[in-house]
């Protein structure tokens, strides 16, 4: 078993956005009952079979270290919280599609990740630009994932997703909207979610996480 | 005539409230949430607004300002507007907030947020056999009612506040108290910290492993549910999923220990940038005024313990009575009226302000450190109508700072308050607040070290 390669995936966003139930969910196979408040890392590992199928298959454990709190906390947590972020192979960034603040979020939280500090600039920030100087040389892929879907009313599901779809663009990453839909969990738990098809592929080496 | 020009400038001021209150809700408490319900902006806005046009109007009666007819007026629609809020609008609301997030009783929000209300109401009135806060010649409904209770639960909150904000304050500021911290201990509760998440990763990679070659064969996991459940896994259960909840068992024990060193990191980095902090110019400074707060601490203790000790209320304010003292000890000579008037108005000026900002800044904390997405509206509640009920019993005690002759307004439109039982009130719970800080800093502050040792 130690043979087999170790992926570390960081999860980051919000309080209450759902990276629990994503992680869970990924892992386990199962919608999380209860969701709590996560204090400190929780980490959880799913066996995945790289490129199935093909002479080249290979079987990775990802670990998902799913971190706890918020981008305004104290500086002695955050210092705490950067022990974490160690030798990481990909991030991913979650956000609450209910929610606009967790996704303007999201860039300190990225900043946060790659150990970047938001430098001031005379610049006016305009929209794109600014922020696409600083994920450039950005060798870490990253995904961005916008939860609870299924909350918002069925006319207002484009205006959001098209403003979504501009912060993966900033980002130079990749998109999935997720809708968490019981109808598809069977009682023995070994069923998918249903991804809604918007998968965009830009740019980055991403490894694809295919569902069986 | 004047009339109008003076309800005019109360209402212009109202409103230069009602904006401060929402700007600092919208920047400083909601900064990291989004408003989707506005009306419990619109709620903390106006009990800001009305519990500060309070005090506005105590000033006034200091200065001299605005007609006093009209200051009576506008005193007792004041008084009127804020109990309406406290006791009715925030608790209803309140109510209705936290019967929203339950979801069984999403349908009957109404219904059940009226039935919370009138619980409420129920243990509100009940808050008044207890105390001897009224003479009994008041009828059911009237101001001096639903004001005595307010204010006793106020004023509990005002003790308590200031009795732990007076220990607090010179725990944190004196850096006696700073435990040593060094870079070592940092580095080997972290190293403590990751080598656990190694250990519960290297666990969860066998569950999953297991699970997956269990899967393969075609053995199902199933959690033992239900009483038969039990009874059936104690006599056939597949020997892999046993080993499953062994293993999560460990798991779940590890998990525990990486909170508690992620927050006994987080706990020493804090340490480590206070001991750095008080290095500064800035720090020195906080340390010296440290020992001043805890001289005035300690003061503050022992008069409450004579007051209470000794059953005497103060008669006379503080300025009266150091214009008493200069006049008849120094003998200096000046124009009493007129030096006194501009003395109170200073020193309540600065009780009103410290008071306010302290509150926010205190609220602000508390949200910060409780609040969730979810709860974010209730929480937000709840302090407004802690700060409604702080401003009124401030108002109450305020009175005490005050000469003899500003003080008829307080009592005329308050009605036949037992003042002097709110005082002793204050000073018990004071002194309980106080010395149970004390001991609970103490017992803190024991208890640290000891986890750090490093051997």
């Amino acid at each position: 078993m130690a043979s087999l390669d170790r992926v570390k995936v960081l999860v980051l966003g919000d309080s209450g956005v759902g990276k629990s139930s994503l992680v869970h969910l990924l892992c386990q196979n199962q919608v999380l009952g209860n969701p709590s408040w996560t204090v400190g890392c929780s980490v959880d590992v799913r066996v995945h079979d790289y490129k199935e199928g093909t002479p080249e298959e290979k079987t990775y454990y990802i670990e998902f270290w799913d971190v706890g709190g918020s981008v305004g906390s104290a500086s002695s947590v955050k210092s705490t919280r950067a022990v974490f972020y160690n030798s990481v192979n990909g991030i991913i960034l979650v956000h609450d599609l209910t929610n606009k603040k967790s996704s303007q979020n999201l860039y300190r939280w990225s900043l946060e990740a790659l150990n970047r500090d938001l430098v001031p600039t005379g610049v006016l920030v305009t929209n794109g630009d600014y922020d696409r100087e600083q994920f450039a040389d950005n060798q870490i892929p990253l995904l961005v994932i916008g939860t609870k879907l299924d909350q918002i009313h069925e006319t207002k599901r484009h205006e959001v997703l098209t403003r979504t779809a501009f912060l993966a663009e900033d980002f130079n990453a990749e998109e999935i909207n997720l809708v968490i839909e019981k109808r598809y969990f069977l009682r023995d738990g070994n069923q998918i979610p249903g991804f809604p098809d918007r998968k965009r592929f830009g740019g980055g080496t991403l490894k694809s996480l295919h569902y069986d | 005539m004047s009339f109008l020009i003076d309800s005019s400038i109360m209402i212009t001021s109202q409103i230069f409230f009602f904006g401060f209150g929402w700007l600092f809700f919208m920047r400083q408490l909601f900064k990291d949430y989004e408003v989707r319900q506005y009306v419990v902006q619109v709620i903390f806005s106006v009990t800001f607004a009305f519990s500060c046009t309070m005090f506005e109007l105590i000033i006034f009666e200091i200065l001299g300002v605005l007609n006093s007819s009209s200051r009576y007026f506008h005193w007792k629609m004041n008084l009127c507007v804020i109990l309406l809020i406290l006791v009715f609008m925030v608790p209803f609301y309140i109510g209705y907030f936290i019967v929203s997030n339950i979801r069984l009783l999403h349908k009957q929000r109404l219904l059940f947020s009226c039935l919370l209300w009138l619980t409420f109401m129920y243990f509100f009135w009940k808050l008044g056999d207890p105390f001897p806060i009224l003479s009994p010649k008041h009828g059911i409904l009237s101001i001096e009612q639903l004001i005595s209770r307010v204010g006793v639960i106020g004023v509990t909150l005002m003790a308590l506040l200031s009795g732990f904000g007076a220990v607090n304050c010179p725990y944190t500021y004196l850096s006696y108290f700073l435990r040593n911290v060094t870079d070592t201990d940092i580095v080997a509760l972290e190293r403590r910290l990751l080598q656990t998440m190694d250990m519960i990763i290297s666990k969860k990679k066998r569950m999953a492993m297991t699970r997956r070659t269990m899967f393969q064969k075609g053995e199902v996991h199933n959690k033992p549910s239900g009483f038969w459940g039990m009874i059936k896994s104690v006599t056939t259960s597949a020997p892999g999923s046993e080993n499953l909840t062994l293993i999560q068992q460990e798991v779940d024990a590890l998990e525990e220990l990486s909170r508690q060193l992620f927050l006994e990191t987080a706990d020493l980095y804090a340490t480590k940038e206070r001991i750095e902090y008080s290095k500064t110019f800035k720090g020195k400074y906080f340390n010296f005024l440290g020992y001043f707060f805890s001289i005035y601490c300690v003061w503050k203790i022992f008069m409450a313990t004579i007051n209470i000790v000794f059953d005497r209320v103060g008669k006379t304010d503080p300025v009266t009575r150091g214009i008493e003292i200069t006049v008849n000890y120094l003998g200096i000579q000046f124009d009493v009226k007129f030096w006194s008037q501009h003395i109170s108005f200073i020193l309540v000026g600065i009780i009103i302000v410290t008071s306010i900002r302290g509150l926010l800044i205190t609220l602000t904390k508390f949200f910060y450190a409780i609040s969730s997405s979810k709860s974010s509206n209730v929480i937000v509640l709840l302090l407004a109508q802690i700060m409604g009920m702080y401003f009124v019993s401030s108002v109450l005690l305020i009175r005490m700072s005050m000469p003899l002759e500003y003080r008829t307004i307080v009592t005329e439109v308050l009605g036949e308050l037992q003042f002097n039982f709110y005082h002793r009130w204050f000073d018990v719970i004071f002194l309980v607040s106080a010395l149970s800080s004390i001991l609970f800093l103490y017992l803190a502050h024991k208890q640290a070290p000891e986890k750090h040792m490093t051997p």
